[in-house]
């Protein structure tokens, strides 16, 4: 049986390959929506916290020997508390303003961060192994499917779920949403806005440093690992509606799936398949699929 | 009648001076010797060559003394962000307004085909080492051109036809979506044709893509023997981790076409043993080799690559040049270390051809197992030395006006 000239196995193997890579744009994108609905903040710094956080893994393991697991836990208190330090002296003084000025600052931030690494330990990349328990493969029947990457869809979904359901579902996710609307009746009723700020701001910290220990034992650990995947990542948000959570994890796996289908009947065409979907959502619906009209 | 004659004898002797003054900066312009280098400094190749291109030529000033007949050899450098057009027109101010006497070209075929065309209108002499396009020497070569380290040709007839020869006959390639990676892959497919292989199919992959699984399921469909990597730096680290991951290593054999020492470094000889490749210089190849690698060592923390032994190279038999016939002009020099022979630690025996390219021998190596490595940076053997001519581009398939 064949789709469009393409054994079905190979189809459906291309498929599995896209919800992977859509997993990752979703755990990334949904970072940033996290922080762009909160505090207004595109935050371009994204990509180099993700890389700082698969750094952090690479550095427990080879100077601490602390493994996969201890590191999964790890990186996001880390960048965390970085992300709060971030946004309590630098962040903070630009709520008030154009939000250019945080684009430009946390911009500004990646650079920096990208080029202390740089010095510090070249281009060419770390080595990180894929931790013992995920080691080896299945073997789908249409595919071989590393056991690693199933582990990654898995986690990646559960972080996403767990995320929206934090905001959306709790009392906590209530108050920040409130925060949002109207900080000043919030902080009358008695919770402290500038701290929930800064704890939103060091959570999707967190989120992009787990996504990067996710990605340390599959792709090159170097400086450049963010700001390779950030621009797709801004445009999967900007296709989702920027803001919208559960809107940036289904456009995340969609974008995943389109791009793996690309590889597949016009290689050469899969670094832009993404903006295009991008320009187009923009033209016919310029707050996102699931953003709400400003 | 004194006074009158004070003006004239004035202008005699200031006539005097000047005369003695112009031979003098005719033979050393700008009174100082100086060398440049524009690379990648902070992109995805600068551990293949920026910073520490610019320590090896530093190192080769150093060989020589800091100065050559008295006069002061400077070193400048730039980053070209691997863009053509950024690094022509750094290449074109350094020569109009900052006197710069010899060019060096870093990495990325793009950035040095169009240093090469600004150097040849400025009649400057330009030494290419990190661009691997064999263009350069081809169809776009230039009498102020002279291709240093290694090219797409070399690389395609060392590790081609080694590959055939050990059994692969079935090629698939993936293959970098730019003039670098089409070129390779044609390069090769030749040779492997012409070796009695056969070439079954290719796919494209854009520069820097995030993910290689997908292409690399293709590449298993095709059911070729051998995978060919017609691609660079993190492109090839990223595509080889995960061949080995999906096990497309256990039904395919890999040929990386364009693998520096950094690469392996990066990737570990558990995931590289046995693994055929093609380079220009290796750094644990002899004693005179190692000890100038060890030297770099100490100054980088890390080992040089290719392109930076040939940096230093490059750097030194220019500067002998200069030294020999007392003058920087590019085409008294040009002409002299065409006749003289390239003796160093990145080359023996080695001579500038008509076409530029500076023929000296390649090596074949296999990446060693992780047990016959003895200390870090130990990874390869040299399983062939490629002799002199048998590398490179021959007459017969030459495109080049200047070789005829």
């Amino acid at each position: 049986m064949e789709i469009f000239g393409i054994p079905l196995q190979a189809f459906l193997g291309q498929l599995m390959l896209g919800l992977v890579n859509g997993s990752f744009y979703a755990m990334l994108s949904l970072g940033l929506a996290v922080i762009f609905g909160l505090l207004g903040i595109v935050n371009f710094a994204h990509g180099a916290l993700y890389m700082i956080g698969a750094y952090v893994a690479w550095l427990a393991m080879d100077k601490f020997a602390v493994g996969f697991w201890w590191a999964l836990l790890l990186a996001p208190l880390i960048v965390g508390a970085l992300g709060a330090a971030i946004e309590r002296t630098l962040l903070r003084h630009l709520y008030r303003i154009d939000p250019i000025y945080g684009l430009l600052l946390t911009f500004g931030l990646a650079l920096i961060a990208e080029g202390i690494f740089r010095d510090h330990f070249g281009v060419s990349g770390q080595q990180y192994e894929v931790p013992e328990l995920l080691q080896g493969a299945t073997n789908l029947g249409f595919m071989v499917l590393p056991n690693y990457r199933a582990f990654v869809v898995f986690a990646s979904l559960l972080v996403c779920l767990a995320t929206w359901w934090v905001i959306e579902r709790t009392r906590l996710g209530s108050y920040l949403r409130a925060g949002t609307e109207n900080p000043a009746l919030v902080q009358a009723f008695g919770v402290n806005v500038p701290m929930m700020v800064m704890m939103t701001y060091a959570a999707g910290a967190g989120l992009a440093a787990i996504a990067g220990v996710l990605a340390a034992p599959v792709i090159q650990i170097t400086p450049l690992m963010g700001s390779n995947l950030i621009i797709v990542v801004f445009a999967v948000v900007v296709i989702g509606g920027m803001g919208s959570i559960l809107g940036s994890i289904l456009t995340g796996l969609a974008l995943g799936l389109i791009e793996g289908l690309t590889k597949v009947f016009y290689p050469e065409a899969s670094s832009i398949v993404v903006f295009v979907i991008m320009a187009i959502v923009l033209i016919i619906r310029p707050a996102g699929l699931f953003g709400k009209e400003a | 009648m004194k006074l009158k004659k004070l003006p004239a004898a004035i202008a005699l002797a200031t006539a005097t001076l000047l005369t003695a003054a112009i031979p003098a900066r005719a033979q050393y312009s700008g009174d100082v010797i100086k060398i440049g280098i524009i690379t990648d400094m902070s992109g995805l190749y600068s551990d293949i060559d920026g910073q520490g291109g610019v320590e090896a030529m530093k190192m080769a000033v150093a060989d020589m003394g800091g100065t050559i007949n008295g006069k002061k050899v400077e070193i400048l450098y730039a980053d070209h962000q691997n863009k053509a057009d950024v690094a022509a027109a750094k290449a074109r101010e350094w020569f109009d307004t900052q006197g710069v006497d010899m060019l060096i070209g870093g990495t990325t075929s793009s950035t040095g085909l169009s240093m090469s065309a600004v150097a040849k209108e400025k009649k400057k002499v330009f030494i290419a080492i990190g661009a691997a396009t064999s263009a350069l020497t081809n169809e776009q070569c230039s009498p102020y051109t002279v291709h240093w380290a290694y090219d797409t040709v070399a690389l395609a007839k060392g590790t081609g036809n080694a590959v055939v020869k050990a059994g692969g006959k079935t090629w698939y390639f993936l293959t970098a979506d730019y003039a670098f990676g089409a070129q390779l892959q044609n390069d090769t497919a030749e040779v492997v044709k012409a070796a009695g292989g056969t070439i079954v199919g290719s796919v494209k992959h854009p520069l820097s893509a995030s993910d290689f699984s997908s292409f690399l399921l293709q590449a298993q469909a095709s059911k070729a023997q051998i995978l060919g990597l017609a691609n660079a730096g993190g492109d090839t680290i990223n595509s080889i981790k995960a061949a080995n991951e999906f096990g497309i290593t256990k039904t395919m054999k890999l040929a990386g076409l364009l693998i520096f020492i950094t690469d392996i470094h990066s990737l570990g000889l558990k995931t590289t043993q046995g693994m055929y490749l093609t380079d220009s210089w290796y750094w644990n190849r002899d004693a005179e080799t190692r000890a100038w690698g060890r030297k770099f060592f100490e100054k980088m923390k890390r080992m040089p690559t290719s392109v930076q032994a040939a940096d230093y190279s490059a750097t030194l038999q220019y500067l002998q040049a200069v030294k020999a016939i007392g003058t920087d002009d590019p085409d008294k020099v040009l002409a002299h270390m065409r006749k003289t022979k390239i003796n160093d630690i990145f080359a023996k025996g080695g001579w500038i051809r008509d076409d530029g390219r500076m023929v000296h021998d390649m090596y074949l190596m296999q990446v060693k197992s992780p047990d016959k490595s003895t200390e870090p940076w130990d990874y390869y053997n040299v399983v062939e030395t490629i002799k002199g001519e048998a590398a490179w581009t021959t007459k017969a398939e030459s495109k080049c006006a200047l070789w005829k």
